[in-house]
C-alpha cells in the first residue's frame, strides 16, 4: 500500500503543486497583486537609476524646497534634489541591504538549525541556549547595540539584522529535521551508504524549504523596517546616501514647517515595500500549508 | 496552594540562564568596541604610557574570563559606568529617564489592549460582517507601518494641518511647571498635586507618541484576538454550554473570553519587545525626554558605555517582563505549570 503511494506521488507531485498554486492565485487576487507589487520593486531596483528624471545627488538651490510640481511629481529637498529620483534609487540599497541579511540569517539558521535538530544532545541545548539568549533582547535593541560596538557602517547594519533573525530559521529547520531524522526515507538513504552529511543536506533539509520560505518573505518586510529603523536613528546609511529611512529622517525636521513631501514620499515606499513583503508571505503560506489559512 | 508556589519557583530558576546569557551578551558587546578601548578612553592626548596606565585601570590587561567576573561584579552591584556625554553614572541617567518611557509605554499598550481586544472579539462573533472586514484591513495595513513614519504623518496632520496637537517636543510645554517627583510619571504626579492644568498639559503631550506606539501594537494584538475567539468559540465545551442554555453573555466572557486570553497575553509579551524596540524611534520622532532617546543621543557621540548600559537595562527589564507574563498564566490557567518545559 505504501509502496504504491510513493510510487505515484513523485510523478503527480509537481503537476499538483502547480495546478495548486495556480489555483490559488486564481481564487486569491490579492496574491496575485502582492506578486505584481513584487515585480514592481524589482524593476525599481535594478532598473532604477537608468529610469530617474534626474541625478538622485545633483542639488539646486534655486530649486530648494519645491512642493510636488509637474517637473518634480515627488517635489525637492532642502538641497534642491528631486524627491521622486531619490525615492526610486534608494529601492536598490534597501532591498540589498534585506537580502543580504536575510540571505545570511538564512543560509546560518539553517546549518545551525540542521545540526542541532539532526544530531541533537549537547550541541543542541547549547545552540538552544545561545538562541534563548538573543531572543531575550528586544531585537530592535539589540541590533543597535551591535552596531555600535561593531561600528557605524552599512555591512555592520547587515550583520546586525542577520544576527537577530538566526534564531526564528534555526528554531525552524531544526523542528522540521528533528521529526525527519529517523523517518523511513532517511534510514533508508543511510543504508543505501550515504553519508550523515548527504543525508541531511540532501535529504531531509530539503523538506523544511516550503515553510522557510513563507518566513523569508515575512522576513524581509521586517529587516526592510528594522534597517530603515537604524538609519532613521543614524546609523549605518549616512547622508547624502539615498536611503528611505534617512530620507524620512531628514524630512522630518522639515514637516513642523509643512513641507510635507520630503518625508511622506519615501515613507510611503518603504510601507508599499513592507506591506508587498507581507502579502508575499500570506499568500505563500497559502500555497505551502493551506491549514493555516486565516 | 503549595503546588502553585513551587510552580513560580521553578520558573524563577528558569529565567537565571537567560539573565546569565543576557550579561554575557552585553559583556562581549562592550569588549568589541572598534579599535582598542583603552586607546578611546585615554582621549586624542595620549601617548604610550598613558594608555598603558588606562589599560591596567581598565584590567584589560587580565585575561578575558577575569574581566568578564569583574564586569559581572559590577554589573550586580550596579555599576555600569560612567556617561562621556553627561559625565553622571549611567544607571542613575537610565533611572532618571526611565519613568517617561514607561509612561509612554504603559499608556500606548492600554490605548492598544482597549481597542484591539473588543475588536477582536466583535470580529470574531461576526464572521464577515463590517467590524470583521475592518480588523482585517487593521491587521494587514498595521504591521507594514514603520513607527517613525506613523509619528511623523500625526505631526504633520494634528500638529501643522490642524492645530489641535501641541508642539511635539516632549512631555510638558515650557509654560507649565513640572509637578513634584513622587512617581516619575507626569500624569500621575499632577493628579497626586492636584494640579489638574499640568495633568491636561502632560495629556495632551502624551496623546500623539502614544497613539503612533498604540497603532503599532494594534495589529497583532486584534489579529491574535480574533483568531483564539474563533477557536476558543468553535470547541465543544461552549457547544455544551449553548446547549445547556446558557445565556449568550455568559458563554462569551465567563467560557469562551477567558480561554480565548492565554494566547492573547502570549501576544502581549512580545509585543513589548517590539514596543520596547519602537519606543526608541517613537521617542527620537517626539523628542521625548525616555531612555530610547537617552540611546541615540549616546550613540551620536559614540557614549559607549551608556549604549550598552541601554541595551542591558532593556533586556533585563524584558526578561522580567516574560517572567511576570509567565507568572499571569498561572492565576488564569491553573492547569498550566512549568515541569513540563
Amino acid at each position: 500500500m505504501s509502496d504504491l503511494a510513493t510510487a505515484s506521488l513523485p510523478a503527480k507531485q509537481p503537476d499538483g503543486a502547480l495546478a495548486h498554486a495556480a489555483y490559488v492565485l486564481r481564487s486569491n487576487p490579492v496574491t496575485l497583486l502582492a506578486f505584481s507589487m513584487f515585480a514592481v520593486l524589482l524593476v525599481a531596483a535594478i532598473l532604477g537609476p537608468a529610469l530617474v528624471p534626474y541625478d538622485p545627488m545633483a542639488s539646486n538651490a534655486a530649486q530648494a524646497l519645491q512642493p510636488p510640481s509637474f517637473d518634480h511629481w515627488f517635489g525637492t529637498d532642502n538641497l534642491g534634489r528631486d524627491v521622486l529620483s531619490r525615492v526610486v534609487v534608494a529601492t536598490r540599497l534597501d532591498l540589498v541591504i534585506s537580502v543580504a541579511a536575510v540571505a545570511l540569517s538564512f543560509l546560518i539558521g539553517s546549518i545551525l538549525g540542521s545540526i542541532a535538530g539532526y544530531w541533537g544532545g549537547w550541541i543542541d541545548s547549547v545552540l538552544n541556549r545561545l538562541f534563548d539568549t538573543i531572543m531575550a533582547f528586544p531585537l530592535f535593541v539589540l541590533a543597535m547595540g551591535i552596531v555600535a560596538a561593531l561600528g557605524n557602517t552599512v555591512e555592520n547594519i547587515v550583520y546586525a539584522t542577520a544576527v537577530i533573525n538566526i534564531p526564528f530559521y534555526a528554531r525552524l529547520v531544526r523542528a522540521e529535521v528533528n521529526i525527519r531524522r529517523d523517518a523511513g526515507f532517511a534510514q533508508a538513504a543511510k543504508l543505501a551508504g550515504n553519508s550523515d552529511i548527504r543525508v541531511l543536506a540532501v535529504h531531509i533539509f530539503p523538506n523544511a524549504l516550503p515553510p522557510m520560505m513563507v518566513q523569508v518573505s515575512l522576513n524581509l518586510g521586517w529587516a526592510i523596517l528594522n534597517a530603515a529603523g537604524l538609519s532613521f536613528i543614524g546609523l549605518g546609511v549616512r547622508p547624502p546616501t539615498a536611503e528611505w529611512g534617512i530620507m524620512v529622517a531628514e524630512g522630518a525636521n522639515f514637516i513642523v514647517s509643512g513641507e510635507w513631501w520630503l518625508a511622506i514620499f519615501p515613507g510611503l515606499a518603504l510601507m508599499f515595500a513592507v506591506f508587498t513583503f507581507n502579502l508575499l508571505g500570506d499568500g505563500l503560506r497559502d500555497i505551502v500549508d493551506p491549514r493555516q489559512r486565516t | 496552594m503549595a503546588g502553585r508556589l513551587s510552580t513560580i519557583g521553578l520558573r524563577i530558576t528558569h529565567a537565571i540562564p537567560v539573565i546569565l546569557g543576557v550579561v554575557v551578551v552585553s559583556f562581549l558587546l562592550t569588549r568589541a568596541l572598534p579599535g582598542d578601548p583603552a586607546v578611546y578612553f585615554a582621549g586624542a592626548a595620549a601617548n604610550e604610557q598613558s594608555i598603558a596606565e588606562i589599560r591596567t585601570a581598565l584590567g584589560l590587561d587580565k585575561p578575558l574570563t577575569e574581566q568578564f567576573l569583574v564586569y559581572a561584579g559590577d554589573v550586580l552591584t550596579g555599576d555600569l559606568g560612567n556617561s562621556l556625554s553627561t559625565g553622571q553614572p549611567v544607571l542613575e541617567d537610565l533611572a532618571n529617564r526611565l519613568p517617561a518611557s514607561l509612561e509612554l509605554t504603559l499608556t500606548a499598550l492600554l490605548l492598544s489592549c482597549s481597542i484591539a481586544i473588543p475588536l477582536g472579539v466583535l470580529a470574531a462573533t461576526r464572521p464577515g460582517s463590517a467590524v470583521d472586514h475592518l480588523c482585517r484591513v487593521l491587521v494587514t495595513a498595521g504591521v507594514s507601518l514603520p513607527t517613525f513614519f506613523t509619528g511623523i504623518v500625526l505631526i504633520y496632520v494634528f500638529y501643522y494641518l490642524l492645530g489641535i496637537a501641541p508642539s511635539p517636543l516632549g512631555r510638558l510645554d515650557f509654560i507649565y511647571i513640572e509637578p513634584d517627583h513622587v512617581t516619575g510619571f507626569y500624569l500621575i504626579d499632577a493628579a497626586i498635586a492636584g494640579d489638574w492644568e499640568t495633568w491636561i498639559g502632560a495629556l495632551k503631550q502624551l496623546v500623539l507618541p502614544a497613539t503612533t506606539l498604540a497603532l503599532f501594537t494594534l495589529a497583532p494584538l486584534a489579529r491574535m484576538t480574533r483568531a483564539a475567539m474563533l477557536s476558543a468559540l468553535s470547541s465543544d465545551y461552549i457547544r455544551t454550554a449553548r446547549a445547556a442554555g446558557l445565556t449568550e453573555d455568559k458563554v462569551l466572557f465567563t467560557y469562551a473570553f477567558r480561554n480565548a486570553l492565554l494566547p492573547v497575553i502570549t501576544t502581549l509579551g512580545m509585543v513589548f519587545s517590539f514596543t520596547l524596540g519602537a519606543n526608541v524611534l517613537v521617542e527620537k520622532v517626539f523628542a521625548w525626554p525616555g531612555i530610547g532617546s537617552y540611546a541615540v543621543e549616546a550613540l551620536v557621540v559614540s557614549d559607549y558605555a551608556a549604549v550598552q548600559g541601554f541595551v542591558l537595562a532593556m533586556a533585563l527589564l524584558f526578561v522580567a517582563l516574560n517572567l511576570v507574563i509567565d507568572l499571569t498564566y498561572t492565576l488564569i490557567d491553573p492547569r498550566i505549570g512549568f515541569e513540563t518545559k
